[in-house]
């Protein structure tokens, strides 16, 4: 399956991005082959609703889990409706995150874990 | 006639002018404190307020019976407040509306080409109405972390009398909610202090009041040995300078308990009666 | 790195003369000034400007005289009372959202981007400096602020920096959420008067809804003791960490004519406070 990391660098050695919707970059990978795609994150500099564009931008690239530090309400609103699983709190490099991912290791997130604006800087 | 109370930088005394103002004509007035992120008039005057009024602005709903999920309302919002989610097998496909990022523009309810969308209110703030003796006094107060200013400020402003004499406490700062507090005035009296940070801000709020075309002129708070500061400046701007309230550890500390300098200190009515004559003057003159 | 930002709610209590001491006292800072509507600080720390860097947001409609047969339907669809009797946009009102675009009958209206302000950084004796200036009248302070927290933080991170120092917005609005994201302090800097108070309640409520830490400041705390007691009771009540008091000392202004931080004039009588309010907010 595909899942999303937001990450701060383009590859899989690069640490997790704490933010969600204004981070660096999101890597996208499949978790049976670890075949990446990084993207640069068109949103970075938005002028707000930044949360839910890169909900959206990760939903039509076909991502059914999204692995991040914190989402905020409306990016977390956006995830659900698209029915992905959220996993927050994510730390340390894209690859662990999704070697735990794969273990079973992360529990889904059930609400945002911080309120919106988190990531404006 | 409508006067606005203004000024670039915080804390110079804008409320402390507007009110003792309010306070020492003998004329039936409007009092409107705009400044909906940290109202103060209501502190100093005392009103008693007798009427709480909501403030909404029109917010989307959808109605999803009708949704075609055609994506026409995400794109013309400017805001990103709404998110078409497609159908896909997992998901049933819906409109989402983030009501935070909502600017009540209307565009979307106007151009769905289902009708599918309708408006509803979104409550910001309140407008709080009451009377301080003779006055009639109004404020917004916004509501905690809710971020849009400007259309709660127009909603106080829709309680102005054009009959009527109006004195308007602003927001501080030369961004959008001054322009929508000050926009409309007859004119706009600037309160500044005669230190570099008062003139520095005093300049930029000159300029906003330029380009929005109100008449203006400038009053000094804490005035004393440096006011040739802000004389220098508005020399040679031909801006007039109506009212100069020394600086007066007595006025402060009368200040600081919510007294007001005309009710302790009766001389000074005069002084506001006169600043009141000079506008009218300026205003009349045209 | 500790990220402090320093705000008050009402304007004029003293917010940027502090941020100036404290950029004074850090040893190895960025010091960054978001409020961009009124910006001061630089008055203070003279920065002398490196790079610009050009701010863009938003649009504005603009409407071509050539195209436009004054029919009016704009007029009706706008709800900012953005364009006037004579068909015209006020550029001070628009808020961008396009609607007349769409009903104009003839095309005439067209949204153009919004060159809105400039992001400077900075040299000066205490370290680089972040600051910014919004065109007069133009909205979206809140994303200049996010621009200026963003390349202050990553100045401050390339440079191993032990502070950031941020000299907040007045108000409770867009802007202050925009400065409050990602501090790990903001010192609240309130004065003894009823509108002081009022307004450091507000300013406190926002920092806490974004569970940013809260610390407070009373400066001339003599002009008002009863006030003041009032103050330290709320503080404790709430939890609030009070670092310190400031009596009022006429070197304040003196100091702003000079223009130089308070804490680097000998005359001033309340440096000892000032240094002992930074070593709490700093090193505990």
């Amino acid at each position: 399956m595909k899942v999303c990391v937001s990450a701060q660098g383009d590859n899989l050695d690069s640490s997790v991005d704490p933010r969600f919707g204004r981070c660096q970059y999101f890597v996208f990978v499949d978790t049976d082959t670890l075949e990446f795609e990084a993207v640069n994150n068109p949103n970075i500099t938005g002028m707000g609703g930044v949360g839910i564009q890169s909900a959206q931008f990760i939903v039509s690239k076909g991502a059914e889990a999204v692995l991040t530090g914190n989402v905020g309400p409306n990016a977390f609103t956006t995830l659900q409706a698209a029915n992905l699983k959220i996993i927050t709190g994510v730390a340390g490099s894209v690859k662990e995150a999704v070697d735990n991912y794969k273990n079973g290791k992360y529990n889904s997130t059930n609400g945002p874990s911080v309120d919106s604006k988190f990531g404006m800087s | 006639m409508i006067i606005s109370v203004a000024s670039g930088k915080g804390g110079t005394g804008k409320t402390t002018v507007a009110v003792n103002l309010a306070l020492s004509l003998d004329e039936k007035l409007q009092f409107l404190d705009c400044d909906v992120e940290e109202p103060n008039a209501h502190l100093f005057l005392k009103p008693k307020i007798e009427h709480v009024q909501p403030s909404f602005i029109k917010v989307p709903e959808i109605d999803e019976s009708k949704c075609s999920l055609c994506g026409k309302c995400q794109s013309v919002c400017q805001y990103n407040a709404l998110a078409v989610m497609p159908k896909t097998d997992k998901a049933s496909g819906k409109v989402m509306v983030f009501q935070q990022l909502c600017h009540g523009c209307g565009g979307c309810m106007l151009l769905c080409p289902e009708k599918a969308i309708k408006e509803v209110d979104r409550k910001i703030g309140v407008v709080e109405i009451g009377k301080a003796k003779d006055i009639d006094f109004f404020h917004g107060k916004l509501d905690i972390s809710e971020p849009m200013a400007p259309p709660l400020i127009r909603h106080v402003k829709r309680y102005i009398d054009k009959n009527a004499l109006v004195i308007s406490d602003c927001p501080p700062g030369t961004s959008c909610p001054v322009v929508t507090a000050v926009k409309g005035s007859d004119f706009c009296l600037l309160v500044t202090e005669p230190t570099p940070f008062g003139l520095h801000d005093l300049t930029l709020a000159v300029e906003l009041l330029r380009i929005i075309h109100v008449k203006f002129a400038v009053a000094i708070n804490k005035s004393g040995e440096t006011d040739n500061i802000i004389d220098d400046y508005c020399k040679k701007e031909n801006i007039p300078i109506l009212l100069k309230l020394p600086f007066d550890k007595k006025i402060a500390s009368a200040y600081s308990k919510g007294e007001n300098i005309v009710e302790v200190f009766k001389e000074y009515k005069n002084n506001f009666k006169g600043l009141f004559n000079s506008i009218k003057t300026i205003v009349n003159n045209k | 790195m500790k990220q402090i930002l320093v705000i008050s709610g009402k304007g004029g209590t003293g917010k940027t003369v502090l941020s100036a001491s404290f950029a004074s006292l850090a040893k190895k800072c960025v010091v960054s000034d978001c409020d961009v509507d009124a910006a001061d600080l630089h008055l203070l720390l003279r920065p002398k400007v490196k790079e610009t860097i050009n701010f863009k947001s938003g649009k504005s409609a603009n409407i071509d005289e050539n195209l436009c047969i004054k029919c009016g339907k704009c007029i009706n669809f706008c709800r900012f009372d953005a364009i006037t009797s004579d068909i015209r946009i006020d550029h001070a009102s628009c808020e961008g959202c396009g609607v007349c675009t769409y009903f104009c009958p003839v095309s005439a209206i067209k949204m153009i981007e919004n060159e809105c302000g400039e992001c400077f950084i900075s040299d000066t004796r205490y370290g680089t400096m972040v600051h910014a200036r919004l065109g007069i009248a133009e909205e979206n302070s809140g994303k200049l602020v996010s621009l200026v927290r963003k390349k202050s933080q990553e100045i401050a991170a390339e440079q191993n920096c032990e502070f950031l120092i941020i000299d907040g917005p007045p108000g409770i609005g867009c802007p202050v959420i925009a400065s409050l994201s990602g501090v790990d302090v903001a010192v609240i800097v309130t004065e003894p008067t009823l509108s002081g108070l009022h307004d450091a309640k507000r300013v406190i409520e926002v920092a806490r809804h974004f569970k940013v830490a809260v610390n407070l400041v009373i400066n001339k705390f003599d002009l008002n003791l009863d006030m003041t007691k009032t103050i330290e009771g709320y503080c404790s009540k709430n939890n609030i960490r009070l670092l310190g008091k400031i009596a009022f000392d006429e070197a304040f202004v003196k100091s702003l004519i000079e223009v130089k931080p308070i804490v680097e004039c000998e005359y001033s009588k309340v440096n000892k406070d000032i240094v002992d309010i930074w070593q709490k907010l700093a090193y505990n």
